[in-house]
């Protein structure tokens, strides 16, 4: 056959290593070989039927296309049966970590179970086979639900306008960056206005889009407490300020218990007030930013919503807006324009069409800042978002935030002394421990937790993240996982924290039971080996 | 767990948020039991009426999903994982970007491939700004027959850090060629970081891809080629006319509509500028006993290292859409791929002539298209609404974009295109007259 059989069991390490292939000059052992290795000439997958006489005779009697355009060079496709490429996926699948495999704690991830009813949704033909370029007489099912989620949106989050268009975190930033750009512009202080304000505990997107739009970055650090320091923000804050970009519950997992007085100052200053919504998970039914007095705030989908993470992407980045920023929008904005709004929404939460209602795409907006997406966003995490919305409603999306910040606070004081805690108050969704201890004490570095983590079948946590915690670690459990998963990953965590007095060496050989050990990230960046090559006996171009 | 928190009530989780900014009520309905949720999208799904003859492509194509393509990005392995941090328990999604990487690599004739853009809008304006940083330039020409939904993400992209763009114009005459003009190029100046082309462009004709490359280069810019994947099994790939960055739309390599998305953005390049490349790359190595792995690799462009020093902000791309792409590419091989193109341009011929031969339509334009075609068509406009009633979508209608393309139609065949379909597009065209 043309794929070799699958791992052995045989493999002493119990890796499943048991394919030998040259690679980088050296013999390497070769955990699943690449789709193109179990190409054979001839195999395929998919047929497709011939032309028909008349479709045949039309094309032959037009001229065909020029030699000069054409492919020099056949494409070197992997040629494999179907089985043969299902079982390669199905066996590159069985050496991820998932979460529909074990627990995922990926700080500031929001990794929770990613409902199947949502999956259902989205491959309804009616749904993903709608042309995004259909007449709107023909897409109405796809408008109304782009509409019904931005007002779902718009009311969780208190801001009177959403855009369903940026496709991740980072592009709804971008978005919200060249709205307030947009918005200085228009005010005449557009040249003024050059520095963005962004405390030292943000993600690294926040600073990296800033200057994307133009902004030099001026770094706020953090109070003793975590927080952000708001002597520190006041004088940072002047008519040189474009805005201030916070994450809020910060990436340290608490809650701006001064955020009421960090918003006013910045109004006052005349600046925008970013809040970066990752971690929105925490907070749902308690703090609405739009309420608060924020002007702009990014959701993630893939996070607080649940749509699935994908191996990274696709998620999907709404940003809501304040009045004042409306009008900076990208276009085009589904819209209802025949009906009334109350009406429709009632007759929807009552599973109900609206006869007579007919949603429009509104691409009329003289002061948007333009597209920042083909077509209209991710839409396909649209219907999943809505899905779950709806399957929770009000009282669950409440219990959603209750059950994810009792969840970190519940690890925080199981693991408060088995790991230093360098801010030890109320955690929201997540809890940042420091293996500083780990490291002075026993020359045990957070990567080594970390690696040796997945020992146990559990995702380790974000590591050296936030870059303000020495050796962090930033534990998310969600919402969705048990009280048993909660304190088997205590017992492993302080399990590893005993190991790391005892047997310090083990944890730096860890992993030792995963497909494969520790790489060599160094040599990957000092030789880029990013595509595979053909064997020059097969290089037609040769 | 609340007496082990030490709270005695939920409320207490929440002591921090200041009294000022609590939350007041809102108007979310109540919970739904799957049942009901189920019958609320399908509610929404027989509310679109998916047409049952389309010609309709303008960037976004029907293309037969293979069944296995589904199965493999419905695997929870795949879509329950994030970003691949831990590559020891990530190799299944690594490895699977490592082809995707290859994969676009070999289809574009390139030599590197990113890991994945938003999609093929997005990864052009990445493509457009990363030949500014190249070139340390900062003005973008653009073909005046590139996607208008690709040029206005490019200019908002552009608008970011002050880039200008230009237009390179092209022949819209009636009976014109329909391509942009190489010789308009060599008039940009001499501060242009790049030309922006698509193969086939936005109209369906074929573009002197080399001749622009060419003139480009000679004022020192670079060419970005915009193209479209499944066409590359037939056309020249880029990397030998000359293109330096490569954009794509991934979407017709296994990836269904779904009104606008997710789809998959493509970018390619030459190694020599890979350190300027935005966005995840996945490399090949080693662990301590001798087995290759892939890991994330030259982390040093991206954000979360470089921070506002970064190539771009890109964090989160459409890995499980690149997925859909690798699986796709797998499923059909070199030799389905060039039947999915071969078919697309024989039944754009075969709809060409027949609405020819019925008198309704002509060519707009001379010289050769893909698979993709502008018609003249009088009263274009009404005739397509009034076909949409129907059922029927007369393709794309450009005046939307461009007034000079008044009473054209842009007509799209893919191998799911049937010569039925053809007959009743000609049948209903014709009692619109």
């Amino acid at each position: 056959m043309s794929v070799a059989e699958p791992p052995g069991r045989s493999d002493p390490s119990g890796r499943g290593a048991a394919f030998s292939g040259a690679a980088g000059g050296a013999e390497l052992t070769v955990v699943e070989p690449l789709i193109f290795d179990a190409s054979r000439p001839g195999r395929r997958a998919v047929r497709f039927p011939r032309p028909s006489e008349a479709a045949w005779a039309a094309a032959a009697a037009q001229p065909g296309l020029p030699e000069s355009m054409r492919r020099g060079t056949p494409v070197r496709l992997p040629e494999v049966s179907e089985l043969d490429m299902l079982r390669h996926f199905n066996r590159l699948a069985h050496l991820n970590h998932a979460i529909d495999l074990g627990f995922y704690p990926l700080g500031s991830c929001t990794m929770k179970y990613n409902p199947k009813v949502n999956e259902w949704a989205a491959r309804l033909p009616g749904l993903a086979e709608s042309h995004p370029l259909d007449p709107e007489s023909l897409s109405q099912g796809s408008l109304e639900l782009m509409w019904l989620l931005a007002e779902l949106l718009k009311d969780i989050s208190g801001f009177p306008a959403v855009s369903l268009q940026p496709a991740a975190g980072a592009h709804g930033e971008l978005t919200g960056m060249l709205m307030t750009r947009a918005y200085h512009r228009d005010r005449g202080e557009g040249d003024r206005r050059t520095k963005v304000l962004v405390p030292d505990s943000a993600h690294g997107t926040n600073p990296a889009t800033a200057t994307m739009v133009g902004y030099e970055t001026v770094t706020i650090r953090s109070n003793e407490r975590g927080g952000i320091d708001l002597e520190a923000l006041r004088s940072a804050l002047g008519p040189d300020v474009a805005a201030l970009m916070i994450t809020n519950p910060s990436t340290l997992g608490i809650f701006e218990d001064q955020i009421d007085q960090v918003v006013a100052s910045v109004q006052e200053a005349g600046a925008i007030a970013y809040m970066d919504g990752a971690n929105l998970n925490a907070i749902l039914g308690r703090f609405r930013p739009g309420e608060a007095g924020f002007d702009v705030m990014h959701f993630n989908l893939h996070k607080t919503f649940s749509t699935p993470h994908g191996g990274g992407g696709p998620g999907a980045g709404p940003v809501g807006v304040s009045a004042r920023l409306e009008p900076y929008l990208p276009a085009p904005i589904p819209t209802l324009v025949e009906g009334a709004p109350a009406e429709v929404l009632a007759n929807a939460w009552a599973g109900r069409t609206t006869p007579g209602a007919r949603f429009a795409l509104d691409d009329e907006r003289p002061k948007s800042i333009g597209k920042v997406r083909s077509c209209y966003g991710n839409f396909g995490m649209f219907v999943r978002a809505y899905t779950y919305i709806r399957s929770n409603g009000s009282d669950g999306l409440r219990t959603i935030s209750e059950d994810a910040v009792l969840a970190a606070n519940y690890l925080r004081v199981a693991l408060h002394d088995a790991y230093d805690l360098p801010y030890d108050r109320l955690s929201k969704h997540e809890v940042v421990f420091s293996g500083r201890r780990q490291k002075r004490e026993h020359g045990v570095t957070t990567l080594d937790i970390a690696k040796a983590i997945l020992d146990h079948g559990i995702h380790p946590p974000t590591i050296y993240f936030p870059l303000i915690v020495e050796e962090a670690l930033m534990v998310e459990p969600t919402e969705t996982e048990s009280l048993e998963t909660l304190d088997r990953f205590v017992d492993v965590m302080r399990g590893i924290a005993d190991q790391a007095r005892t047997d310090p060496e083990a944890l730096k050989r860890a992993p030792t039971t995963t497909p494969v050990g520790r790489l060599d990230e160094a040599a990957a960046a000092r030789r880029p080996d990013l595509r595979h090559s053909f064997p020059d006996a097969e290089d037609p171009t040769a | 767990m609340l007496e082990a928190v030490g709270v005695t009530s939920v409320d207490d989780l929440f002591a921090d948020v200041p009294a000022a900014v609590r939350a007041s009520d809102w108007q979310v309905p109540p919970p739904l039991a799957e049942q009901e949720v189920r019958a609320e999208l399908a509610r929404l799904a027989v509310r679109n009426r998916i047409p049952e003859v389309s010609f309709l492509g303008a960037g976004v194509y029907r293309h037969l999903v293979p069944s296995v393509v589904g199965e493999v990005i419905g695997r929870p392995e795949f879509a329950t994982a994030y970003t691949p941090y831990q590559p020891e328990v990530s190799q299944g999604t690594l490895q699977s970007i490592y082809e995707f990487q290859s994969l676009i690599c070999e289809l574009t004739g390139m030599e590197v491939a990113s890991a994945s853009h938003y999609d093929g809008a997005t990864a052009t304006a990445e493509a457009a700004l990363m030949a500014c940083r190249l070139t340390r330039r900062s003005r973008v020409a653009v073909s005046a027959a590139l996607n208008p939904d690709y040029r206005r993400v490019l200019e908002t992209y552009c608008s970011g850090p002050g880039v200008e763009v230009v237009t390179v114009p092209a022949d819209l005459a009636e009976g014109g060629t329909g391509t942009t003009d190489p010789g308009a190029v060599g008039e940009l100046g001499d501060d242009v970081a790049c030309v922006v082309a698509a193969q086939p462009n936005f109209l369906g004709q074929l573009e002197p891809m080399r001749e622009l490359a060419d003139a480009a280069h000679a004022i020192g810019a670079r060419m970005v080629a915009v193209v479209e994947p499944t066409s590359l099994a037939m056309l020249e790939a880029p990397g030998a006319y000359g293109a330096d960055l490569v954009a794509a739309e991934g979407q017709p390599l296994g990836i269904p509509a779904s009104f606008g998305g997710p789809y998959v953005g493509l970018m390619a390049a030459r190694m020599d500028s890979v350190r300027q490349m935005p966005g995840r790359l996945v490399g090949a190595t080693r662990d301590a006993d001798g087995r290759k792995g892939y890991v994330l690799t030259l982390q040093a462009r991206e954000q979360h290292i470089r921070r506002e020093r970064a190539a771009s902000n890109i964090c989160t791309n459409q890995a499980l859409m690149a997925l859909a792409a690798t699986a796709y590419l797998a499923a059909v091989g070199p030799d389905g791929l060039r039947e999915v193109a071969e078919l697309s341009v024989t039944q754009a011929r075969h709809l060409a002539a027949a609405l020819e031969d019925a008198g309704l339509a002509e060519r707009r334009f001379t010289g050769p298209y893909f698979a993709e075609v502008t018609m003249r068509v009088p009263d274009a406009a009404r005739r397509h609404a009034a076909l949409a009633e129907r059922g029927i979508v007369a393709g794309y209608l450009p005046e939307r974009d461009e007034p000079a393309l008044r009473d054209t139609l842009l007509l799209a065949a893919t191998e799911l295109t049937s010569d039925d379909e053809i007959a009743r597009l000609v049948q209903a065209l014709g009692e619109t007259r």
